[in-house]
């Protein structure tokens, strides 16, 4: 079994208007200094069996355009060792 | 008797305030509008949470809201049996809060919905039910993203047991909410959370219907019987 | 600690070295353009000063190729008392009544909402109510007319969904009703969906705000989101310039937006008016800060001064002339006494909302920006805001039209439905097509339930909402265009959207009173789309002036084109109206059993750009149905008349006849009995789209008094049968369809699109 984890974070240069938001609130409640906040999400993808070349391709074809709007975000891909037989 | 005092709390992001605040109105309420960074209660008797999206509903609907210092009073006046209508992100709020158990989650179909929905009021002896009619049916809007009511299933069962779940969808679940639940209160039936809008049903002109108005002139009636008005205000309103 | 050395390119510089290239083509700016920012500026422009010039000088902000049409909306001005602010502001202010006037306004956001679907019709409604705000007005209400390709593309989907949501998630978010608009599928938007996305706003006589920087000494204030590169690409070959190292950090071609800092924006900036603490006020949308600065200081009556480092920045790699030029969104500028400012920054402190002293207005005559301590922008305002390149591009007449025209879809070549089951069936098809099916799958994406006053929303023919509680007094809106009627004919076809949008408003009961159009055309370097557009300026200015309803303000979308390829021209035209008393507002749903339903004007064979060719055809050909606006305002002035007698009433337009009391049944659930009238072919009585129609029902006692008045206003009135309980439409002789048999395709046709 393979446990895959991909990260989808808007873009650097694109506003995140959710991560504005937690900011001011981390803020609020007292923690000084935060400078930045970018909210993403992730995905964890469990597998049968290894994941082979040809999986691990088609997974990065689907994260960058299925998981992850390429207009707007990125993604990274990585695969859980521990969780990974 | 002075008027009974119903609190309308505004959050950055609030959008349905205007609406509560009309049909508490509409309902005899002595409304007063509360702001979100305030800490006075204002000695109101009951207070709503309205609809909208507070902080833009961005961490989680209500995530951020619940820690405003407003939130701080009405949960302790909560507990202590102050009558608190939640309505849709007001919901969100309240479970977020931890004053009402359970969550909202996105809606299952994945679409914001918007729609006139028939409703089943289950429990009508909250503060905010008292006015219905047992297994009343009404038609009022739902409209929501993340609508969902969702709970273990302990929970689920506890609340159908102890009466609590108030009202429930009929003719079709509009967001997936488990058990077809559209609102629930706590023990004391003083604290409600409802996903639908009553406050957009309050005549014929401006909602489907105005099945929505009973909401608030239950809470009327609720504070109006003895016992149940806060008396430190009573000579403000005097 | 940063390796690149800025050269700051600064006014000083700039007329000591005439002779550094400037990438000014790179930016879209023409060689006598260039010539002519010389000669006004006396030297070369600097960086900053080209970059300002390029965007104000645009397409887009300038309205160049268009501006010379544009100006009959001026010239054929009808004379009204009710326009209190014309075109030139933000948007246009009409009187409604009783101390109350409206802002409205349509606006283009076509070509970011093919790029990226959600965030480009998202930023599209945001830019417009932002526009309805600086005008002083609370916004009220938003409508959208959306066009999108085939409902077979495989990219269609992707487009429709991400714009649907993207115009609920923003406006739902903003807590605005949307109360109405149109979705059209058509191939020719393929590569070129259309979001033309339109508020509403409403506020008092003495409210009215406008953009203009007076009184020396006073401060400019940049209040709301932090200025990030958002849709800056095409500047940034001046910072490359600028740059010796590494070059600037990537700018981002999409703008995101943040609804929930729009909803701070509006009530931080409701209260400052109420408070009285605003002078001047531009939101800042295409252009960003050069436009703000241009515009409040040509339009004031003294200089002004930006020190541009102080703006709030979200991204600190950004360059003076990409600041200039940001489009970020959720940001207004305001010009504010001294004496006021600590009051607003209170008001925005209450709303998190970050406020910057950035400048102030000055006894001069020019707007000069500051970087730090070195003068980087030395212009007179005007000669960026409003004294732009003006072309008279060449347009003809494309020798094509004349084949399109005389291709008219008659019988022979084009067979009809005769018998009372083909008849049967083109309506099923055409309840179940792309265009006339139920739209619900969009509208209950959006809230049309926020702030308690909506009267009327989708599907009725306006959305109506209450402006004043204690009055009662209201509002109509409805958004309109066949651009099939377009492409037969550009001048009929804009008079035509102005028909049925006029039409709409007037079946509520409502008096209509204003335009604003959003007009979407192709390349104006094509003579033949020039000629289209020119054409429907022309119609439309005839057309409002006949009807007595000034266009107030609106868009212009140019190079909606794939390759050569252009759009059917549309020219979209929102109409509003204000009803005196809602209650008294007559709606598609209502007529009661045993109501008699009466066809109102007069029905010819016209079916050339209508519902039923493009179903069963897809036939572009022919004339488009005869315009007829004095017809118009004969129906408007009736139903308004009569409307007390009205229990229902809908108009006749896309889908004919037919397709009206389908929608009838459909709405409430009962059953209409119809007998057609004798002297017209079935197929005509049901799918022609003659203009100044509509069915209502009304009370047997009230048929006599409604025929009278009728007569007297001189419409013809035909009672054509009487609801009924059996929940079928009946035609007599032809066929009958139970509303669920009706309801099945309707309701499932879009579902299936978007599966």
């Amino acid at each position: 079994m393979a446990r895959i984890l991909v990260t989808v974070m808007l873009k650097p240069e694109i506003l995140d208007p959710q991560g504005a938001a937690v900011r001011n609130a981390l803020g609020r409640l007292g923690l000084t200094g935060v400078n930045d906040v970018r909210q993403g999400k992730q995905f964890v993808i469990e597998l049968d069996g290894d994941l082979d070349a040809d999986r691990d391709a088609l997974l990065h074809k689907l994260a960058a355009e299925l998981l992850a709007n390429p207009v707007i975000e990125d993604y990274r891909l990585e695969v859980d060792a521990q969780a990974t037989a | 008797m002075s008027t009974a005092r119903v609190g309308v709390v505004t959050f950055p992001g609030s959008l349905d305030d205007g609406d509560a605040a009309r049909a508490a109105r509409v309902a005899g309420a002595d409304v007063v509008r509360l702001w979100h960074a305030d800490t006075d209660l204002s000695g109101c008797d009951a207070v709503i949470l309205p609809g909208g999206f507070s902080y833009g509903d961005y961490l989680r609907c209500g995530a951020i809201a619940r820690f405003s210092p407003m939130m701080a009073q009405v949960v302790e006046a909560a507990r202590d049996g102050l009558p608190v209508l939640g309505i849709c992100n007001g919901f969100q709020i309240l479970c977020e809060s931890h004053l009402l158990p359970g969550a909202l989650i996105r809606n299952d179909h994945l679409h914001f919905i918007c729609r006139d929905q028939r409703i089943q009021i289950e429990n009508n002896t909250t503060a905010w039910t008292k006015d219905f009619p047992v297994a009343h049916e009404i038609v009022i809007p739902v409209k929501n993203g993340e609508g969902g009511y969702v709970a273990d299933d302990r929970t689920l069962d506890m609340l159908e047991a102890q009466g609590r779940v108030i009202a429930r969808y009929v003719g079709g679940n509009p967001n997936g909410s488990y058990r077809d639940i559209a609102g629930i209160t706590n023990e004391s039936g003083t604290v409600v959370g409802l996903m639908p809008h009553p406050e957009h049903a309050i005549d014929t002109l401006t909602g489907p219907t105005a099945d929505g108005l009973p909401f608030f002139t239950s809470v009327m009636s609720f504070l109006n019987s003895a016992g149940h008005r806060t008396d430190a205000h009573a000579g403000v309103t005097a | 600690m940063s390796t690149t050395t800025r050269v700051v390119d600064t006014v000083q510089r700039a007329a000591t070295t005439p002779d550094i290239e400037q990438p000014w083509a790179d930016l879209g700016v023409k060689a006598d353009e260039y010539a002519r920012i010389r000669e006004i500026l006396g030297r070369r422009p600097t960086s900053a000063e080209l970059a300002m010039y390029s965007v104000m000088w645009s397409e887009h902000c300038s309205y160049k190729s268009s501006k010379v049409h544009l100006r009959q909306f001026g010239d054929k001005q009808p004379k009204t008392d009710a326009l209190l602010v014309g075109i030139g502001e933000n948007a246009g202010v009409v009187d409604v009544g009783d101390g109350w006037a409206v802002t409205f306004k349509v606006e283009s956001h076509n070509h970011p909402s093919y790029i990226e679907p959600y965030q480009g019709a998202a930023t599209g409604v945001g830019g417009i109510v932002r526009d309805i705000l600086a005008m002083g007005a609370r916004p009220i209400a938003v409508m959208d007319s959306l066009r999108f390709g085939a409902p077979s593309h495989p990219d269609t989907t992707r487009v429709v969904s991400g714009i649907v949501a993207g115009v609920g998630g923003y406006g739902n978010c903003l807590g605005l009703p949307n109360i109405g608009g149109e979705a059209v599928f058509d191939p020719c938007y393929q590569g070129n969906p259309l979001v033309n996305a339109l508020c509403v706003g409403a506020m008092r006589h003495e409210d009215i705000h406008l953009a203009k920087a007076s009184g020396v000494g006073n401060l400019v204030v940049l209040y709301g989101a932090r200025t990030g590169g958002d849709g800056i690409g095409g500047v940034s070959v001046l910072a490359s310039e600028s740059f010796d190292a590494t070059g600037p950090a990537k700018r981002p071609a999409v703008q995101v937006g943040d609804p929930f800092m729009e909803k701070l924006l509006i009530e931080c900036t409701l209260a400052m008016f109420q408070a009285h603490l605003v002078e001047g006020i531009q939101d800042l949308g295409g252009a960003g800060l050069s436009c703000a600065t241009s515009e409040l200081a040509s339009n004031g009556d003294g200089g002004m001064r930006i020190h541009l480092e102080r703006v709030p920045l979200r991204d600190a790699t950004l360059t003076p002339e990409e600041i200039l030029m940001s489009e970020s969104q959720e940001r207004m500028m305001a010009v504010v006494r001294p004496e006021n400012i600590e009051a607003f920054m209170d008001i925005c402190r209450r709303w998190d909302v970050i406020a910057t002293v950035v400048g102030e207005v000055t006894d001069g005559t020019h707007l000069q920006v500051f970087w730090h301590d070195d003068l980087i922008v030395d212009v007179p305002p005007r000669t960026v805001a409003h004294d732009g390149p003006v072309y008279n591009r060449p347009f003809s007449r494309p020798q094509w039209l004349d084949a399109r025209q005389a291709d008219e879809p008659t019988a022979e070549k084009l067979p009809r439905p005769k018998t009372g089951e083909e008849l049967r069936d083109a309506l099923l098809s055409l309840l179940g097509s792309a265009n006339l099916s139920s739209r619900e799958w969009i509208t209950s994406q959006y809230d049309r339930y926020v702030l308690g006053n909506t009267v009327l929303a989708m599907p009725d023919d306006a959305g109506i909402v209450r402006i004043d509680e204690s009055s009662q007094r209201g509002i109509a809106v409805s958004l309109d265009c066949n651009s099939r009627f377009g492409a037969l004919d550009p001048y009929l076809g804009a008079q035509l959207a102005l028909s049925e949008a006029y039409r709409n408003v007037a079946v509520t009961g409502a008096t209509p009173l204003a335009i604003t159009d959003c007009l979407n055309f192709g390349s104006p370097e094509d003579p033949a789309v020039m000629w289209q557009f020119a054409e429907a300026v022309r119609g439309l200015a005839d057309g409002c002036l006949e009807l007595g309803t000034p266009v107030t303000g609106g868009n212009v979308s140019l190079y909606n084109q794939t390759g050569e390829t252009a759009i059917h021209p549309t020219p979209v035209v929102g109409v509003l109206g204000v009803i005196d008393d809602v209650r008294t507002r007559v709606s598609i749903k209502g007529g009661r059993i045993g109501d008699v339903v009466l066809l109102l004007g007069t029905t010819a064979e016209e079916i050339a750009g209508g519902e039923w060719l493009h179903v069963a055809y897809g036939h572009i050909g022919g004339m488009p149905p005869q315009v007829n606006l004095a017809a118009e305002m004969a129906l408007a002035s009736l139903i308004r008349a009569v409307r007390e007698h009205l229990t229902s009433a809908h108009d006749v337009s896309d889908g004919g006849l037919a397709i009206a009391l389908a929608e009838l049944v459909l709405r409430n659930d009962y059953g209409l009995s119809v007998q057609l009238p004798l002297q017209t072919e079935a197929f005509i009585a049901l799918f022609s789209e003659s203009v100044a129609r509509a069915v209502v029902t009304v009370t047997v006692a009230d048929v006599d008094a409604v025929m009278a008045a009728a007569a007297a206003a001189g419409v013809e009135c035909t009672p054509i049968g009487h609801v009924t309980s059996d929940a079928a439409l009946d035609i007599a002789g032809c066929f009958r369809l139970e509303v669920e048999q009706m309801r099945q395709p309707w309701q499932a046709a879009l579902p299936a699109i978007m599966a």
